[in-house]
């Protein structure tokens, strides 16, 4: 192996004696190769071939077949439809994340556990649950039906409601990245910043962001990939207008139901490139956190 | 309420403020607004909406189906975690990184794919279907798509805990003279065992509220692939709001409950690190 510098003759025999150590910890080969081919075979079915059929199918008739499905008038207004509506939701959904971590990170207050959990529960109410719940309050049934209808409001199969849907769904999201995030930075920083003279506005913005400005992105692109992504939730309160109240996913089940597969994988497939474009972010963030890590620990090492 | 004496930080009010207020109106309110329906509803109707058999059908579905995912989610994703953690081999960094792709994928499309791929004509269907395995319109379509939603949850709970644990009690076995297989069982397998436990609950509680990726592959037969959540939607399409909130008070208890078990597991589980 070339890892190990021939002139240092103490490290390669520690390589060595690392080498020999292992062997009484390992699996027989024979075991070792089946895991991996094990967990080859399941990844490819439920991780690979669901990928690569999406694309393969939205271009099994061709280019012009997929660019057709994506710029017909309805299609292209269900894009637009759910760009609105990621648009409206996820700035609401970060602002009320940050809000809540500065309050949970840097203060000490009873009932902190419990408002916590209370912060994760929309991550455990059925999609389908939750849409039902506005309809129950926004419905011509619902506790404020009758009102809205009198003031000629539309919340309800309308765009209002798919943006609260969307906002229950993805409401943990911010929050639960940056509280963590916020409580290891601790609060010296900022109380240097305001002793020196900083207004809080200045503090927030030029101490505690930078600090959390990692965590805060990796929150935004999960919220948006799950704000452009929901069906369940979505689906219960849009009415299924099409070319008014479709998004993309509401798009793609119509276009399945009315036997359109391959426009119904056109659409499908921007959602899935969508879905790409978040885990290659995801993953290059926490390579750099990785790194980071590492490159502390060397240092921590240097010095000692 | 805050205990602010050796705190200088400002906008604590107004943050908190903020925080109940967006928490009230977009979480509690919609809950207990579910919750004060079903008030309205006399129990001998409750109790009669909430066990049709059409109803008790889809539950036993629901549940059922899983139970199923995440067992398999237990089993395939402890192999596929440990094989990460553990080996080296040829594109285990794109797996690894692919392992998050069902959990950023919006639900209805990966419900369209694998429709699509366990179709008769599609490209796992065509060798499967002449075997007798039908994925599509099934419930075994049902546990494929759940299993589906629910693997990264299993394999994301116990990969912290592979790459943490020590190798020196390992060699420390085998030095006594433990086979491996014995050292497996006596040492990895009881350190394991919570956060296994707990990825199976996360990814079962996962695989309980699922929709989307459910619509697509089921073909929502009655008494056969209809799930509780699409009971609901059905419900509400012929305008029965009682029957559908007492589904959905079912469905949400039942996820509370496994909340509280979760969180149970967690603290378990992070009691054994120590």
């Amino acid at each position: 192996m070339a890892a190990a510098p021939s002139t240092d003759t103490e490290a390669l025999r520690r390589s060595a004696s690392r080498i020999q150590s292992q062997r009484g910890t390992e699996e027989p080969p024979l075991i070792k190769w089946t895991l991996i081919a094990l967990a080859l075979v399941f990844s490819a079915v439920f991780l690979l071939l669901p990928l690569v059929n999406v694309f393969a199918q939205a271009f099994s008739k061709g280019l012009l077949v997929y660019w057709n499905s994506l710029t017909e008038p309805d299609s292209w207004s269900a894009i637009r439809l759910t760009l609105t509506v990621a648009a409206i939701s996820v700035p609401l959904n970060v602002l009320f994340g940050v809000a809540a971590a500065w309050a949970i990170a840097k203060f000490e207050f009873r009932g902190k556990s419990l408002l916590t959990t209370l912060i994760d529960l929309p991550f455990s109410v059925s999609p389908v649950v939750a849409g039902l719940m506005f309809v129950l309050l926004f419905g011509l049934q619902g506790y404020f039906g009758q009102w809205l209808d009198a003031h000629d409001l539309k919340i309800i199969f309308a765009i209002p409601g798919i943006v609260l849907a969307t906002v229950f769904v993805t409401f943990p999201f911010v929050a639960r990245e940056l509280i963590p995030v916020m409580q290891a930075t601790g609060s010296e920083q900022e109380q240097a910043a305001l002793t020196l003279g900083a207004s809080a506005w200045q503090t927030f913005w030029h101490v505690t962001l930078p600090s959390v400005k990692w965590g805060l992105i990796y929150g935004i692109i999960l919220c948006n990939a799950r704000a452009m992504g929901e069906f369940g939730a979505v689906s219960v309160v849009s009415g299924h207008i099409t070319g008014q109240t479709d998004t993309m996913p509401l798009r793609v089940e119509k276009l399945y139901n009315d036997y359109q597969g391959a426009a119904a994988f056109g659409v499908a497939s921007l959602l899935a490139l969508l879905a790409l474009l978040t885990l290659g972010i995801k993953t290059l963030l926490e390579w750099r956190q990785a790194r980071a890590y590492e490159l502390a620990q060397r240092a921590v090492e240097e010095l000692s | 309420m805050a205990k602010r004496r050796f705190n200088a930080l400002p906008g604590f009010d107004l943050t908190m403020g903020f925080t109940l207020f967006y928490l009230s109106a977009i979480v509690l309110i919609p809950i207990a607004g579910l919750f004060l329906r079903a008030l309205e509803i006399s129990w001998q109707d409750f109790w009669r909406l909430a066990t049709t058999e059409r109803a008790l059908a889809a539950y036993k579905l629901t549940f059922g189906a899983s139970l199923v995912a995440a067992l398999a989610n237990a089993a395939f994703g402890t192999i596929l975690a440990w094989v990460l953690v553990r080996y080296e081999f040829i594109g285990k960094r794109f797996i690894d990184a692919l392992v998050d792709f069902p959990f950023a994928l919006p639900t209805a499309v990966a419900g369209l794919t694998l429709a699509n791929l366990f179709a008769d004509n599609g490209w796992l269907g065509r060798w499967l279907v002449p075997l007798g395995i039908r994925g599509a319109f099934t419930p075994l379509g049902v546990v494929i798509a759940l299993t589906f939603v629910g693997m990264p949850f299993a394999v994301r709970t116990l990969q912290p805990v592979l790459e943490h644990l020590e190798r020196d009690v390992e060699e420390a076995a085998a030095t006594l003279g433990a086979s491996r297989i014995r050292t497996f069982f006596s040492i990895i397998a009881p350190t394991l065992l919570p956060a296994v436990t707990t990825g199976f609950a996360l990814a079962f509680a996962r695989a309980v509220g699922e929709y989307g990726s459910i619509v697509f592959i089921s073909g929502n037969i009655r008494y056969k692939t209809e799930i509780a959540p699409q009971l609901i939607v059905e419900q509400l399409e012929e305008y029965n709001y009682a029957g559908a909130v007492a589904l959905a008070v079912v469905l949400m208890v039942s996820s509370f409950a496994m909340l509280y078990v979760i969180n149970w597991l967690e603290n378990w589980s992070s009691r054994y690190q120590k």
